[in-house]
């Protein structure tokens, strides 16, 4: 029974990852005001939502699935306040930095339209700083990180993430940017 | 005889012209070269009661929350 929960907690953690990695990609398209081929845009924008919340589902079962194994030993109040964990306290903090990070993200982006957009706006920006420390705790703590397929698969996100910033900064961004730059 | 009606109000000091309303609401808004929604009608977007549920649509999922859907009456 024990190995239930660690194993799941393990397979939660993994899939969170990539959940998380497809909802930073969906963010960044959604924000370009492109549609994908056979998505309008706001069903980018719908899908940035649906799999966000999908992500948190299985960022709270990694999370809890960790709290009731008796190896791990996470407590509440390690799972919220970072770096308190009694194992492998700083690499399980940068999770507890992402998962603190995540809850601010999703309270925000439900409560949008009552916060007003300013608000919204600066903390949905962290975001992108919560990407790098759940791939950061991933490789960290993961008991698989030093399994190869694990490392192609982490590493795989991080590309993909890498190729999404790097479109997110460039000039063309914007589906309108180069009509706005009077080049129609 | 006045009666209420329902429509659509742009703010375009928060609009970007990201293209979302001018999805759901293509019998109302068209966009222009720049990306903006633009009423087909002219500057008041009157909008029907079967078009309601799809102008709510439009307000809720507006990236920048620039649309406004309210009721005005007019003699």
């Amino acid at each position: 029974m024990n190995e239930i929960f660690w194993a799941f907690g393990r397979a939660s953690g993994i899939v969170s990852l990539g959940l998380f990695t497809l909802v930073l990609l969906l963010g960044i398209v959604s924000r370009s005001g492109r549609p994908l081929p056979g998505l309008p845009r706001f069903s980018v924008a719908l899908l940035h939502r649906s799999t966000s919340l999908m992500a948190l589902v299985f960022l709270v079962l990694h999370v809890s699935t960790l709290m009731l194994d008796p190896h791990a030993k996470l407590s509440l109040a390690n799972a919220i306040v970072p770096f308190t964990a009694g194992w492998n306290p700083f690499w399980v903090g940068l999770g507890t930095v992402a998962f603190d990070l995540v809850i601010a993200l999703v309270v925000t982006g439900l409560l949008r339209q009552r916060i007003g957009q300013r608000a919204f706006r600066a903390i949905h920006w962290c975001a992108y700083a919560m990407w790098p420390f759940a791939f950061a705790h991933a490789l960290g703590s993961g008991t698989n990180a030093v399994d190869l397929w694990f490392q192609a698969y982490a590493w795989g996100c991080a590309g993909l993430v890498a190729v999404g910033a790097g479109w997110r900064l460039s000039a063309n961004f914007a589906e309108t940017s180069r009509a706005r730059l009077g080049r129609i | 005889m006045s009666r209420a009606q329902l429509e659509l109000h742009i703010d375009f000091t928060r609009c970007d012209g990201r293209g979302l309303c001018t999805e759901i609401l293509p019998e109302l808004l068209v966009r222009d070269d720049w990306g903006y929604p633009v009423g087909r009608g002219g500057r008041d977007i009157h909008v029907p009661d079967g078009l309601a549920g799809a102008a709510q649509d439009a307000v809720d999922l507006c990236p920048l929350q620039a649309l406004m859907l309210r009721r005005v009456t007019r003699s």
